[in-house]
């Protein structure tokens, strides 16, 4: 609990930067463009069917989807200016939440105006205003308390979307969250939780307080709450504008995905960047799997960890499946330098394939051993997968190849998903090869007898940018090649997942004992 | 003078004010009279363009007022409206003072004017001058416009059924006001009323209008001696034939 409390400050101010921003931009954008829709009543169906649009969006999505469009402007950029555009963390982050709080803003100014009497709004006239006298001494002063309601209700929901910024690189109380969710830690998910709720009412709060103030003509309300806005923001943004500033010096940047495994690996690199090099790092993690390769073909993102069979399948949409795990792995190498001038440093020395799992009591009772043994009872069973597994290739090749059909599958978040058969709420789940709670659960992993899942072995890739710029790096990281085996890195996992320990913990007793391979410990 | 020449408004197919010709001298009052979509409204509204006329002009002092912009003309021209229309977020003294601000008077003449405004509508400036409208009674609130509308004092004062919206007393009170002021400033206006009795009190000549065309003007008396049509005759008659029947239905019986 204290060691997540620890983390507080800078998520929270992390936050609290990137809400205050993307509402301060938010309302710069939607004032005046809502202005300018009551002046021009034809512009306002489709002003305001867009603003409407993208609030339909769902917000990961919107949020995620900033990254490859990033990356797209950046190489624009790149060739146009010579100067690159990051595709992941702050930025990505702050495009979407902005997008995000145009809709409440924008529509209260359109309702706020609009519903000013028309009697006063021809005195407004009648006694001798022009247009823009008429809005700031009378149409906008009236109008303020709706459009504060839609700046409130802009502020609660940029807060809570805003943890949301997490998978897209951007750290925020949603850290706490992911992270937390992930490592079955409920005190930091709770945390974030709190904090999140607690930065709303805050937030709601002071903008109310302006509000107040301005209405009653206070000076002193009005400048405490400005006061108070501009002190956080300068307070928070210090940090911001060092990352923005300091490009030159800038960290070495390690990505994790969203589960405990790439937690602790983003941590083992990090470290051992640290001792060898002395080099400053960074990671951002809880990243969704594409926008992680996406960031490292951009060069936001230097380093981290993903899995030959994932590329294989999702990235070069190769369908075939050599039964010889070298061969992909040559193939993806070949691959990520000529087409992406991704290197690969190396594959650690052990696989994470998406397997097929059921309580062995289970799989005990129906005779399945093998993923062919599952199609005839696949019908009567439940099937649950994290949230890309029913959308990625490897599971539509496994239903066609087996001819699996289940009763029901749902899609839900990899922590719960082991639970959840566990429990026998559900019957199969997709489980990854080396998750400790493969074993600490009882549960049984099928045999993909007819060889369609790919192999998937981990291999640790580094961007283009920092095979130039940082060598050195990459030849402090060769030595990790085949230094971590599957048991090894179940018994890391069990560690952060069943007993609790942090991964960056966990990470520092793995590189502490060079050559002494710790043993998968016991089940608790 | 205010000179209004072959005037004309079209909305849609309807012809609501067509060729009107129109002199108001210097320091007169004149009444616009006619029922409702006579075109009386609209007419004063192409005053000051509150409504942009289709054809005509309207000349103040010589001057076309189609030549000025509209904020400047308005400035020049005071505005009472039916609604009131005071600014529910300013207090009295800022409604007051609106129009002169807009004028960039200097702080210390705008508010010398409006307490002598104030004054002059017969509302204490110590206690009104810092009140919000919502707080004010009908009759309050409509001297306040009175008085917004002469704060920069005007060549030429507009009135829309001002006191249309009052209870009867009240309205008689700010009738009575009204004309003391008017003559004390030597006031040039246009008074639009669709009320008989509040005509032929407040005109020095009444205009009557039906269906967007001037039926016929001149001083109360002449419009009573020689009307110029049936409509006049029977508009003008009702006050009177009211009295008459008033006076009959409230006589103890047997009276003549």
């Amino acid at each position: 609990m204290s060691d997540q409390l620890a983390l507080l400050p800078g998520y929270l101010a992390a936050h609290l930067q990137l809400t205050l921003v993307a509402l301060f931009l938010g309302t710069a954008v939607s004032l005046p463009l809502g202005i300018w829709v009551t002046r021009h009543p034809r512009a306002e169906a489709v002003v305001l069917g867009l603003a409407g649009m993208i609030q339909t969006i769902p917000s990961l999505a919107l949020l995620a989807v900033m990254v490859p469009l990033l990356a797209l402007a950046g190489a624009a950029s790149v060739r146009a200016f010579g100067v690159d555009i990051p595709s992941i963390g702050y930025l990505p982050a702050i495009i979407g939440l902005t997008l995000y709080s145009v809709l409440p803003i924008l529509r209260n100014t359109v309702t706020g105006i609009r519903g000013v009497d028309p009697a006063i709004v021809e005195a407004a006239r009648g006694v001798g205003m022009t247009a823009r006298e008429q809005l700031r001494i009378v149409e906008l002063p009236l109008a303020l308390p709706v459009i504060v309601a839609g700046i409130r209700t802009a502020t609660v929901w940029v807060v809570g979307i805003a943890t949301l910024s997490t998978p897209v690189g951007a750290a925020s109380l949603g850290n706490y969250i992911f992270s937390g969710l992930q490592t079955r830690n409920l005190a930091a998910v709770l945390i974030g939780c709190v904090a999140s709720a607690a930065l709303a009412l805050g937030l709601d709060g002071l903008v109310r307080m302006l509000e107040i103030g301005v209405r009653t003509r206070r000076r002193g309300i009005v400048t405490c709450a400005v006061g108070i806005l501009v002190a956080l923001y300068v307070a928070t943004g210090a940090t911001v504008v060092r990352d923005w500033i300091g490009t030159s010096a800038r960290p070495i940047t390690i990505g994790a995905k969203t589960f405990t495994e790439q937690y602790i690996l983003s941590e083992i690199l990090s470290e051992e960047i640290g001792r060898t090099t002395a080099r400053p790092t960074r990671i951002v993690s809880s990243l969704g799997s594409t926008v992680a390769f996406d960031a490292l073909v951009s060069g936001a993102l230097d380093l981290y960890v993903d899995y030959t069979g994932t590329i294989w399948a999702t990235i070069m949409k190769r369908s075939d499946v050599p039964t010889d795990p070298a061969i992909v792995l040559a193939e993806v190498s070949h691959y990520l330098t000529d087409t992406h001038g991704i290197t690969m440093i190396g594959a650690l020395g052990f696989e994470n394939a998406y397997a097929l799992a059921m309580r062995d009591e289970a799989a005990g009772r129906l005779g399945i051993t093998t993923i062919s043994d599952l199609t005839a009872h696949a019908p009567q069973l439940v099937m649950a997968g994290d949230y890309e597994f029913f959308s990625r290739p490897e599971w539509t090749r496994l239903a066609e190849t087996y001819g699996l059909r289940f009763r029901d599958r749902r899609s839900m978040d990899s922590s719960l998903m082991y639970t959840a058969v566990a429990s026998a709420q559900v019957d199969v789940i997709s489980a990854f090869s080396t998750d400790g709670r493969i074993a600490a659960l009882g549960l049984t992993v099928l045999t993909d007898d007819r060889h369609v899942i790919p192999p998937y072995d981990a291999v640790l890739l580094a961007s283009a940018r920092l095979a130039r710029e940082a060598p050195d790096v990459l030849a402090a990281l060769r030595p990790l090649a085949g230094r971590i085996g599957a048991d090894t890195m179940r018994h890391l996992n069990a560690e952060v997942d069943q007993q609790g320990a942090s991964p960056h913990a966990v990470a520092e007793k793995f590189l502490a004992r060079p050559g002494e391979l710790p043993t998968l410990s016991p089940a608790p | 003078m205010l000179r209004l020449v072959e005037l004309r408004k079209r909305f849609g197919d309807t012809v609501v004010v067509d060729r009107l010709d129109l002199i108001v001298e210097r320091g007169e009052r004149v009444v616009l009279l006619g029922g409702s979509g006579s075109g009386k409204t609209t007419t004063l509204k192409m005053v000051n363009r509150l409504i942009e006329p289709d054809g005509g002009r309207v000349e103040i002092d010589g001057t076309d007022a189609a030549t000025l912009a509209p904020h400047e003309l308005r400035r020049r021209i005071g505005y009472c409206f039916q609604q009131v229309g005071l600014f529910p977020h300013l207090t009295v003294g800022e409604n007051v003072a609106i129009t002169p601000r807009l004028l960039g008077w200097e702080p210390t003449r705008i508010a010398a004017r409006v307490d002598e405004l104030l004054d002059l509508v017969e509302l204490s400036p110590a206690e009104f001058r810092d009140r919000l409208p919502a707080s004010l009674s009908g009759g309050q609130q409509q001297r306040v416009g009175v008085a917004r509308a002469l704060a920069a004092a005007p060549s030429l004062v507009l009135l829309d059924e001002p006191f249309g919206a009052l209870d009867p007393l009240t309205r008689d009170r700010l009738q009575q006001s009204f004309l003391v002021i008017a003559r004390r400033l030597a006031l040039t206006a246009i008074f639009v009323t669709h009320d008989m009795i509040e005509a032929l009190l407040i005109g020095d000549r009444i205009a009557v209008m039906r269906d967007g065309r001037l039926e016929q003007i001149g001083t109360p008396a002449e419009l009573l001696a020689h009307p110029a049509s049936e409509y006049v005759r029977t508009l003008l008659a009702t006050p009177f034939q009211q009295i008459e029947r008033v006076r009959r239905a409230t006589a103890p019986d047997g009276a003549p």
